[in-house]
């Protein structure tokens, strides 16, 4: 199958969502329990039961998750590309799909770092055993993660682009429009650039209210193939186009720090759509910090490399009906960011093309993208998704 | 549980480097103050980090040897770390410290702090070269300082 053929356009589509967020922050639930919790209201809302999965996706464990749930998947995923972990397990759950390794596939995340420490329970910090190059090259320097990297690609972009703090606070002010839209949002209230700007830098150049929150989340989601979908209770939202590129691990090793592997898993998921970024309503592009979002506008093609912040800074992604509404449900910088935050990118894009949003819902919304990036800009994961029409 | 005076000054300022299966040769060369990088000789091209392989033209281990680099660079991405202590970072004693991409005149990259000057000047395109801070066994860890002779 080559990128240019449709086979994979359409042949799956995703029939239930579910999320668990709180404007505290905080959730009471975690673990397996609050995983289960997604994984069955998920089911519900695509009118399925757990007897009809025979596919779990699992950013750890899909062999763990499985048995816990008592049953006998024939498609495990347990991919782990941090952040952009939920867009692969998109990805290669149509895949599985559509070569018949199976037939419904649930995908689940669920971190709770605030409820975990109100609880005195502190996740270890994970560390691949023994020498590793992030220990041996980057720790000694004092290098933040995960902040650091997203810094360090800011400041270039900076050098080589002229773009300038108050563009990438611009991101973070159109975001925050639609978190006021969005009842459950961490932060609603209005913010403007000098805010942005006033608040205390952390790893110059991103300032606090460049970076993603720290919230407690959890979410799942259920795809069929389209044949099934058509006769379940929600309008399926059909995976058109699916890719993803891996670049680098740690920072140091990266070739171009203004230009991440989205530029490839990008135009290799919309030449599989037969779209191009002109065709798209919503971009759901990961924002673990400002920068991160300037460079999915550059690399999907929504403006050209260098034009992110101009681009920005006229203010026409948030709610003002613009061409391009991004981060509907107000991002990981003011809805929520458990750590791995690709599956809301998933669960907002399938509702507003659903036209489930409310205040928020893009009116009209056909196509949508969910654009998930992992590790520090290392791997890029996108998803053209599409209602019935656009088959 | 009592305090020691002097407890906390005793505790390594740095994360330690560990050693990595490739790169012993790196480290002990620190110890008198030289710089190696591995260079293919199958596509004459630097490699950083240290591998058993040529990641630019798959050549095995046996094509690379180390190289003395000169220690000259360019910053090719500087940020500045201003809350040391969220990042876990007492060698910098609280104050806002540079972590720096700098790309060496060998053609290939390293993050290291550039120190010698306030951490805010250090920006793209300055030429520093190499410096370095003993390490607790002896072997010293490369930084860069701003150094306008330097660079290519």
């Amino acid at each position: 199958m080559s990128r240019g053929d449709r086979t994979l356009r359409g042949a799956a589509a995703i029939v239930g969502v579910a999320d668990d967020v709180s404007p505290t922050g905080e959730l009471d639930r975690s673990g397996r329990e609050l995983e289960v919790a997604m994984i069955l209201d998920a089911l519900e809302d695509a009118g399925l039961t757990l007897a009809d999965v025979d596919g779990v996706c699992h950013a750890e464990s899909a062999v763990g998750l499985a048995e816990y749930l008592g049953i006998h998947p024939t498609f495990t995923e347990s991919t782990m590309t941090g952040g952009s972990s939920y867009e692969v397990h998109l990805e290669h759950a149509a895949a599985a799909i559509a070569a018949g390794l199976c037939d419904v596939v649930v995908s689940v995340y669920a971190s709770t770092p605030r409820g975990d420490r109100s609880r005195g329970r502190r996740a270890p910090r994970r560390m691949p055993p023994g020498p590793n190059p992030m220990a041996e090259w980057e720790m000694p320097y004092g290098l933040r993660m995960p902040m650091g990297p997203y810094a360090l690609a800011a400041a270039r972009h900076m050098h080589e682009f002229g773009t300038t703090s108050e563009q990438l606070a611009a991101i973070a002010v159109s975001t925050r429009e639609w978190a006021a839209r969005n009842p459950r949002a961490r932060y609603r209230d209005p913010l403007t650039v000098a805010d942005v700007l006033a608040s205390p830098l952390q790893v110059g150049p991103l300032h606090l209210l460049d970076c993603c929150l720290v919230t407690d989340g959890a979410g799942a989601f259920v795809m069929t193939s389209a044949a099934r979908a058509r006769s379940l209770r929600q309008p399926p939202v059909y995976v058109l186009g699916a890719a993803t590129c891996t670049d680098h691990m740690g920072i140091g090793q990266m070739p171009d720090l203004t230009t991440t592997p989205g530029v490839v898993s990008g135009a290799n998921a919309f030449a599989m759509a037969g779209l191009n970024p002109a065709d798209v309503n919503v971009l759901m592009g990961y924002d673990s910090f400002t920068i991160t979002a300037l460079l999915h506008l550059e690399d999907l093609g929504f403006v050209k490399k260098g034009e992110g912040g101009p681009f920005a800074a006229e203010g026409t992604l948030g709610p003002g009906g613009g061409p391009l509404a991004m981060n509907t449900n107000g991002g990981g910088l003011s809805f929520t960011h458990p750590g791995m935050y690709g599956m809301f990118l998933v669960t907002e894009a399938v509702r507003q093309l659903r036209g489930e949003c409310g205040e928020r819902q893009v009116d009209g919304a056909e196509v949508a993208v969910a654009h998930g990036s992992g590790m520090v800009l290392s791997v890029m994961s996108t998803a053209v998704l599409g209602t019935e029409a656009t088959l | 549980m009592t305090t020691v005076r002097g407890e906390a000054a005793a505790a390594p300022a740095r994360f330690e480097p560990p050693v990595g299966a490739e790169s012993g040769p790196f480290w002990e060369a620190t110890r008198a103050g030289r710089l190696l990088v591995q260079w293919c000789t199958a596509c004459d091209r630097g490699v950083f980090y240290p591998r058993a392989f040529c990641p630019h033209c798959a050549a095995p281990g046996s094509a690379l040897e180390w190289r003395t680099a000169s220690g000259a660079a360019t910053v090719y991405a500087a940020a500045v770390e201003h809350r040391p202590d969220a990042a876990g970072a007492a060698f910098s004693r609280g104050e806002p410290y540079c972590v720096a991409l700098v790309d060496l005149v060998e053609g290939v990259r390293m993050l290291a702090n550039v120190v010698g000057c306030p951490p805010g000047d250090v920006h793209s395109g300055m030429a520093v070269s190499v410096t370095w801070e003993p390490l607790s066994d002896g072997r010293q860890l490369p930084l860069f300082r701003p150094d306008p002779g330097a660079g290519p």
